[in-house]
């Protein structure tokens, strides 16, 4: 069987070695709806007019990364890329740069912005201060082709996996990487495998939790669109780890481009007996399939998106029971994130030990980062565990846009806090983060200038947050309900001190006895927002005589 | 020293001051403390400095959003007298609608109405929302109760009227 | 039988079997908890956060109803910041629908009324929402009053598991929820009840009470449900 795939592998790239250029054009999302799919086609009928069909290579790819550039092409091995290439720029784009040899200039990617114009892409900071390795092959190889990503070393992890290491050994080498959960929490991720592993049981499952919720958050949307194959992988190789023949993808219906990529991926993958029954002519089974959720934020949690699987209300249940003891159909189930299995084929490849070198010692590893707000560079970028927001927001994010201040950076989502700059410094890890109020969180990073009421973003989450609870527990219910309306009547000048008073006796109370991570956190906006900018909240408040504790018109509908 | 005692009437069905008539031989103790100042029962305009004031009632109209403040103003002591004033109560009721919904369904819509008209001077203009005491202003102590027992009330005045704070335990604090 | 461990209960030292919950164990030695999702005999679903205990070493609260006991565990029931959370839970359900004691057929048998004494709950501090519930008397025999509900569940869950008829579910979600009759239709014209009264008599608050009931006269046995139960296991 590994003979099958090094087979496909000169294959592909026989025929890449073929094209003198290749142009790769970005095809997530977000360049998609900006007119990547015409600019696609244009190019190669660009190429085809101009005759140079067996030279120059015209391939889509998945997320490239800076999102708000697109739609983005890249031309290898020039190492030039360029941005906002619509469908009427592709004839001359082909004639200049690969017909005459010449660079199109005014159209170099962040030539239209206040940073530094990126000449070279891996010399440019967006790209160099990086380190890609979740989103190794998004960008790069066609996340609709298993041959690419066959080509790219695919498959090769499972298959030593398979024929190579024990289960004992798999596990051992991801408990030695020191990898921890990329939704959010953190937890160890070889500890949950093991845990899985260890419970007996005739059927296991193992879900990917692709049911990415937080506002402004998109990492694991790029990687399924980008790269599926790498997570269907890593899914593989973590039920032949633990033990389970069946493995379910929880996606949300919002992302339909993830869905249809990750389908077509199962589809080719059962087809080369990477999934089914036998896999790699050995004799694991496994077979996965696609739950497409409604799209309600408590279903990331991971007894609510059990319950939603199994057709029930996607609501959050005590645990214990932890899923990995007793989760899907009451079977025990390993449950990670799309970030977390697309780090499991890097770690097997290059071993535990590697990936334990990046990063620092208690957060090993890379992290994922969706970059929105008030920053030049939008978009999708990877560091290594320990990069300072600082180097994240200024180096690689080009800074805050129109010569604004900034103000905080809001990490983690409704789940997160805001950090202030004289915290820029600190290096970002799952501890780091949580002394400053914040949490790390999924990679969601929004960024807010001197132009953001912070009293208004902690609204905003709070608002979220109220809106998606699920109404299971009274402190979420009618806690984020409580705090939502008076961090209304606040925002509207309409607040008073007894109304902060209040605010600030019922968040920790919510913080404390919600049933599940979305009431747990649901406070940290605002709190962090208290915390460091609490003379905006008392800016707010008029001075007002008696004592009351609600202002004049309060209940307005 | 004798103390100033006053009792309100706002909006309320004025049970929690038949309850406090209910007091009965027992008012006469009260009055060995305290004289009644401004009262339902009391012939007095104007709301005097005192140091105990009993409302009963919610905050129903513009004219006690006035009153309740002027009050807080005059009195040491402001106590939320009954489920009314704690919070709000029956009337409240009308709360999960408009003021112009309630309006047109009390004065024109009723089985029975002819030729029905929207009161605009005769009776003080409705707030949007019936709210209780604490909403409006700093409120002392909370008695609730529909209404508090005369056995309550006595207890709790006979505390304050001797610079004490009363208890509620348990057995005391009731709802309805 | 299970092994049997020592823990401490507010400082007493405590022999308990394991497998049990820190609720079991506390009814058991007498320590009164508040709760009001949980009832003996049905599924428990950890969702009113009254029964919340401190755990020595832990920074985080434990439902007790949900909580296995573990040895060696230093258990706070009653401290100050218990005592102050429970007391907010209780002012948040009464804030959250319309809650008004006087008018209620269960004045005088309420949990939530019993509760608010039980708190110390002398007035609600967060402003009341006032939403407008409808109230569903379609039902020959009872009525359902949202403005009452809490969201318990224990009318979905007896109805579910103890009846076996399913009519109860919740729709929407957050502070919008609703307790609903099949597909959401009148609990009149249901084809899925039973009429059994379960729920009623399960209810804690005058959400769903019978019609023959008025004031004063109103009592339900919730207790019933639990030995129920018990005879069911003993005869199957």
């Amino acid at each position: 069987m590994l003979g099958k795939l090094d087979e496909i592998t000169a294959r592909v790239r026989q025929r890449s070695q073929e094209y003198r250029l290749k142009l790769q054009v970005c095809c997530g999302a977000g360049c998609l709806s900006s007119g990547a799919g015409e600019l696609l086609e244009e190019l190669k009928r660009a190429v085809a007019a101009q005759g140079l069909e067996g030279e120059v290579g015209v391939v889509p790819t998945g997320c490239m990364g800076p999102c708000n550039q697109g739609p983005l092409v890249r031309v290898s091995p020039d190492d030039t890329m360029y941005e906002k290439v619509v469908a009427g720029e592709a004839a001359g784009l082909v004639e200049c740069h690969c017909g005459r040899g010449e660079e199109v200039r005014a159209k170099l990617l962040f030539s239209g912005g206040e940073g530094p114009v990126c000449e070279r892409a891996s010399e440019h900071p967006f790209f160099r201060l990086q380190r890609r390795v979740a989103l190794e092959n998004c960008g790069v190889i066609n996340p609709e082709s298993l041959e690419d990503y066959i080509a790219a070393g695919g498959y090769r992890a499972l298959y030593h996996a398979l024929t190579g290491m024990s289960r004992e050994e798999v596990i051992a080498e991801i408990k030695q990487s020191g990898l921890r959960g990329r939704g959010g929490a953190g937890y160890p991720t070889g500890l949950k495998w093991e845990t899985v592993y260890k419970h007996v049981s005739a059927e296991k499952y193992v879900i990917c939790n692709g049911d990415e919720g937080d506002p402004g958050a998109f990492m694991d949307r790029g990687i399924l669109e980008g790269d599926p194959h790498r997570v269907l992988e890593g899914m593989a190789i973590a039920a032949y780890a633990v033990g389970a023949r069946k493995g379910y993808l929880y996606v949300r219906a919002e992302y339909p481009l993830a869905i249809k990529r990750f389908e077509l991926a199962i589809k080719n993958a059962r087809a080369q007996h990477l999934l089914g029954s036998q896999v790699l002519g050995t004799e694991f089974q496994f077979e996965v399939e696609i739950r497409v959720g409604a799209g309600a934020f408590v279903c990331g949690e991971e007894t609510a998106l059990i319950a939603s699987i199994e057709g029930r209300r996607g609501q959050p249940q005590p645990r214990p029971p932890y899923p990995a003891e007793r989760g899907l159909w009451g079977k025990p189930t390993l449950i990670n994130n799309v970030e977390t299995f697309a780090n499991i084929v890097p770690i097997l490849i290059q071993g535990g030990e590697w990936y334990a070198s990046i990063g620092t010692p208690k957060s090993a590893g890379t992290k994922a980062f969706a970059l929105a707000g008030k920053i030049n560079n939008t978009g999708l970028i990877e560091v290594p565990m320990g990069t300072t927001l600082r180097q994240i927001i200024f180096d690689i994010g080009g800074g805050v846009p129109d010569g604004k201040r900034f103000k905080a950076a809001q990490t983690g989502g409704p789940s997160g806090g805001c950090i202030p700059e004289e915290h820029l410094d600190v290096p970002v890890d799952f501890e780091s983060v949580v002394k400053l109020g914040s949490i790390m969180g999924s990679g969601g990073l929004i960024v807010m200038d001197e132009s953001s009421s912070m009293v208004d973003v902690a609204r905003f989450f709070m608002e979220f947050c109220m809106d998606e609870s699920c109404g299971k527990c009274v402190p979420c219910r009618v806690g984020t309900k409580q705090m939502y309306d008076l961090l209304h009547r606040i925002c509207e000048g309409r607040g008073t001190e007894s109304d902060l008073a209040l605010l600030e006796e019922l968040a920790p109370m919510v913080k404390e006895t919600s049933l599940c991570g979305l009431g747990m956190t649901a406070p940290n906006p605002l709190l962090s927002t208290l915390r460091y900018f609490r003379e905006e909240y008392l800016a707010l408040i008029p001075r007002r005589a008696e004592g009351a504790s609600v202002g004049p018109s309060a209940h307005q509908p | 020293m004798r103390k100033k005692l006053a009792t309100v009437w706002l909006g309320g069905c004025s049970g929690c001051h038949m309850s406090f008539l209910d007091l009965d031989e027992r008012l006469l103790e009260i009055a060995q403390w305290a004289d009644v100042v401004k009262s339902p029962v009391v012939d007095q305009k104007e709301f005097p400095e005192v140091d105990v004031v009993l409302v009963e009632g919610a905050v129903v109209n513009a004219e006690h959003e006035e009153e309740i403040v002027l009050m807080r103003r005059r009195s040491r002591v402001l106590v939320a007298f009954g489920d009314c004033a704690v919070t709000a109560n029956v009337p409240s009721m009308r709360n999960a609608w408009p003021k112009e919904v309630v309006l047109r369904r009390s004065y024109l819509e009723v089985p029975g109405t002819v030729e029905g008209r929207v009161p605009t001077e005769e009776v003080a203009a409705l707030i949007d929302r019936v709210r209780p005491l604490h909403e409006l202003v700093k409120v002392d102590f909370f008695l609730p109760g529909c209404p508090p027992s005369a056995d309550l009330i006595y207890y709790v005045l006979t505390e304050l009227l001797h610079d004490r704070v009363p208890v509620l335990d348990e057995a005391r604090l009731k709802f309805g | 039988m299970n092994e049997i461990v020592s823990i401490q209960l507010d400082g007493n030292e405590l022999k308990v079997e394991l497998g049990r919950t820190i609720l079991d164990v506390c009814r058991e030695a007498g320590v009164d908890l508040p709760v009001m999702c949980y009832l003996e005999g049905l599924s428990v679903v950890g969702a009113c956060r009254l029964c919340v205990v401190e755990i020595e070493g832990s920074p985080r609260l434990f439902p007790a109803c949900t909580t296995p006991v573990a040895a060696n565990q230093a258990i706070r029931t009653q401290t100050e910041k218990l005592k102050r959370y429970r007391r907010m839970i209780v002012e948040l359900f009464f804030a959250e629908r319309n809650h008004v004691c006087a008018v209620c057929v269960a004045n005088n048998a309420c949990e939530l009324q019993d509760l608010a004494r039980r708190v110390g709950m002398d007035h609600v501090r967060f402003p009341y929402l006032f939403p407008e519930c409808g109230v569903d008397a379609s039902h020959p025999h009872a009525v359902l009053d949202h403005n009452r509900c809490i969201l318990c569940t224990r009318c979905v869950r007896v109805c579910d598991e103890v009846e076996g008829a399913h009519t109860w579910d919740v729709m929407g979600r957050g502070h919008a929820s609703r307790v609903i009759a099949d597909f959401n239709e009148p609990w009149g014209s249901s084809t899925t009840c039973t009429s059994c009264g379960k729920c009623v008599q399960v209810c804690p608050t005058g959400a769903l009470w019978p019609k023959a009931a008025s004031m004063g006269n109103l009592r339900k046995e919730p207790g019933k449900i639990g030995e129920l139960v018990a005879k069911r296991k003993l005869n199957a």
